[in-house]
């Protein structure tokens, strides 16, 4: 996302902390009263002795029918968890429709984001193709310009199923200059992870036939933004795919329905969707997402082009601002990690702002360039925490600080912030994004 | 090239695929191929199987043609076609003025970006912001940070006006185009723009870019032993996105459409 426009630290005076939180609080789907009361008391629970209203008598739940087997469908999630959703940030952009919303991590755990889920960035809003309707067109530098159908890349040979994560440039964008928005939904939700159904672009490629200058493949999207993005030809030949799948079943709707390009660790904005055109070059094409948008300008004036790769980057998405912690004594501290230079090795947790760190247990699959999930269960006795991860790869980058990034970049580079994340943990539980030194 | 779809799958027939059904099968992947990378790294291959195991492109399906697809028609081409590069290639015949560009943009622009291309409301900035680039608050603008002129013509032709892109012509878009180089100052008032004497046009930002470097200008961030242990002194807050209260819900403060 290109358009995060920071507002002014200025703004800081003068605000009404109290206020925002309650009805921060209550869009999170927590009451702000549950969560001042803190600890497990907040929960309604039995007097000791007494009998638990939930056990005795039996609950209605276990003595009535309920509904049939296809009253949905197309199943939903429990209406109880009807603030597990997607949000918006209306100040970022002019206009919904070239924006983003974001994925709820904070309410989320294992490894796939589920399809509902998925945050979603639009340059030119959400088109509608018809799957019968759908073409996708390679030209240029090849030996056989060739159009194929829908159909055509689903009868294609060597189809493929991959779990990569796709992170938008711009996710953490807002926060490089200090700490901003309250919950890892908004500082880092602009990623989703999934399993991808399709074929290698180099299949493709190899069936066009591509010349000897080809250097550089144009990718191109079918909706209103037209979008492009110039492709290394090396990337597209080793592990793109053309996909038409998103964990088992069709793309949705908006995330490119029908076909959608997978470019594996690398920047969102390359994921190109509705995916219309792939043209073979011998040179980038310096589109406007590779000149105006998605370079990152650095303290001293000058920018950097094709930051294609996203590095190695974690949250503890729980406790966060959304989900601050409502027990004494036992708790999971539940986060994510990922890197798009290759697989997560390790993952280290601090309590007390990066002075100490403990190695997290990783747990489910760590794959190449695909979100990995890691726990600490500790005690929590109530004391102030400042939470942090810091994510390893099998390349041996350590993810960094903030302070540790702007030293090197500014703080108006927009894109590419992987710094680490610190949460203020308080005695009542609520939890703050916040940066410490 | 291939003359028609016909063609495509007398070849694949030709080349021994399965004649009877017409259609070419691609070798089967070899089994058991070693993941290079997990091996390399030492870490648990079972778990990286998933991305790592098949190498992605199935060996031989180039050798033997797939009888899918059919070859693209020079019109069909021509009317997807329509990207421009820096050095000029794409560029369609045409020509537009200054002054033209500058009626086109009051009727259909300037409602967003300005009459001046100052932007309006929340709606981007196109003109303007030279040497701000270093400053705290960067404007950054065709004539302050776009590196080339192409850009402008490809974006303003593919993707503007925003809601009914794709609704200028090659002479409407080189005006348009005109009239925004003027208002950075970078073409006299009764510039022509053309075809022609489009590659001699450059903007002032393009030598301030570089590729991505930070495998060196970062290499800081490899590290084999990370400090676990009293890696600082005492740690305070020094920042909280509480006080700043944008989050959603909150008073929201006045951000930049791209």
């Amino acid at each position: 996302m290109s358009d995060t426009s920071l507002p002014p630290t200025e703004r800081a005076a003068g605000a009404k902390p109290s206020l925002s939180r309650r009805r921060f609080l209550n869009l999170a789907g927590m009451g702000a009263g549950a969560v001042a009361a803190g600890g497990g008391a907040a929960l309604a629970a039995p007097a000791a002795g007494t009998p638990d209203p939930n056990i005795v008598p039996v609950p209605d739940w276990t003595k009535t029918l309920g509904a049939a087997v296809n009253e949905n469908p197309y199943g939903k999630p429990s209406v109880f968890e009807k603030d597990v959703v997607r949000r918006e940030v209306t100040w970022l952009t002019a206009s919904s429709q070239s924006s983003v919303s974001f994925t709820p991590l904070y309410a989320l755990d294992s490894v796939i984001t589920p399809n509902g889920l998925c945050f979603v960035r639009h340059h030119g809003g959400q088109a509608e193709i018809e799957p019968d309707k759908y073409r996708l067109m390679i030209h240029g530098l090849v030996d056989k310009p060739l159009v194929f159908t829908l159909e055509d890349l689903k009868r294609m040979p060597g189809r493929v199923n991959r779990a990569y994560f796709l992170e938008c440039a711009a996710n953490s964008g807002m926060e490089w200059r200090g700490a901003q928005l309250n919950g890892c939904q908004f500082t880092h939700g602009m990623i989703h992870n999934l399993f991808y159904t399709g074929v290698p672009l180099k299949t493709l490629l190899d069936m066009a036939g591509v010349n000897p200058k080809g250097k550089w493949v144009l990718a191109e999207g079918a909706d209103a933004a037209v979008m492009t993005r110039s492709i290394p030809l090396e990337k597209a030949m080793n592990d793109c795919l053309v996909a038409f799948g998103m964990n088992g079943e069709a793309l949705r709707p908006e995330q490119g329905y029908p076909v959608r390009l997978v470019v594996p660790g690398w920047e969102g904005n390359m994921w190109v969707k509705w995916l219309r055109r792939l043209k073979v070059g011998d040179q980038p094409w310096q589109q406007r997402e590779e000149t105006s948008k998605y370079t990152d300008l650095l303290a001293d004036g000058r920018s950097r082009r094709f930051t294609f790769v996203m590095d190695a980057k974690s949250v503890v998405t729980s406790p966060s601002p959304q989900a601050p912690l409502k027990h004494k004594g036992p708790n999971v501290l539940s986060g994510i990690a990922w890197s798009g230079r290759g697989t997560i090795t390790r993952v280290d947790v601090s309590l007390d702002g990066g002075r100490n760190w403990t190695t997290a247990r990783i747990d489910g699959p760590a794959m190449p360039m695909s979100m990995t999930r890691f726990y600490l269960d500790f005690d929590w006795a109530g004391q102030e925490l400042m939470v942090q991860s810091r994510a390893m790869d099998d390349t041996g980058y350590v993810q960094p600080t903030k302070q540790e990034l702007r030293a090197v970049r500014g703080t108006n580079s927009i894109y590419h912030n992987n710094g680490i994340q610190t949460w203020l943990v308080r005695s009542n539980g609520e939890t703050e994004n916040v940066e410490v030194g | 090239m291939w003359k028609s779809a016909e063609r495509l799958l007398a070849a694949t027939l030709l080349a021994g695929g399965l004649a009877a059904a017409g259609i070419a099968v691609a070798d089967p992947q070899p089994a058991g191929k070693p993941a290079a990378k997990a091996e390399k790294t030492g870490s648990d291959k079972a778990r990286q199987a998933v991305n790592m195991a098949a190498p992605l492109a199935a060996p031989g399906a180039a050798a033997k043609a797939i009888a899918l697809g059919r070859p693209a028609l020079p019109e069909e081409i021509a009317a997807w076609n329509i990207d421009v590069r820096a050095d000029g290639e794409g560029l369609p015949p045409g020509k537009g003025s200054v002054k033209e560009g500058e009626e086109l943009f009051l009727q259909n622009c300037a409602q967003c970006h300005g009459e001046f291309g100052e932007g309006a409301g929340r709606w981007p900035v196109l003109a303007g912001g030279r040497g701000t680039l270093k400053s705290e608050r960067p404007e950054k603008t065709i004539g302050s940070f776009w590196p080339y002129a192409s850009t402008v013509y490809d974006y303003v032709h593919r993707a503007m006006p925003f809601g009914s892109n794709l609704s200028l012509t090659p002479d409407q878009t080189y005006a348009i185009v005109a009239y925004l180089l003027n208002l950075n100052d970078l073409v006299a008032e009764d510039f022509v723009l053309s075809k022609d004497n489009f590659p001699k046009v450059d903007l002032p930002n393009e030598a301030n870019f570089y590729d991505d470097d930070r495998e060196t200008s970062e290499k800081a961030f490899w590290k084999k032993n990370p400090c676990m242990k009293d890696c600082s002194g005492e740690v305070h807050v020094t920042a909280r996105a509480q006080i700043l209260n944008v989050t959603p819900d909150g008073d929201p403060p006045k951000g930049n459409l791209e």
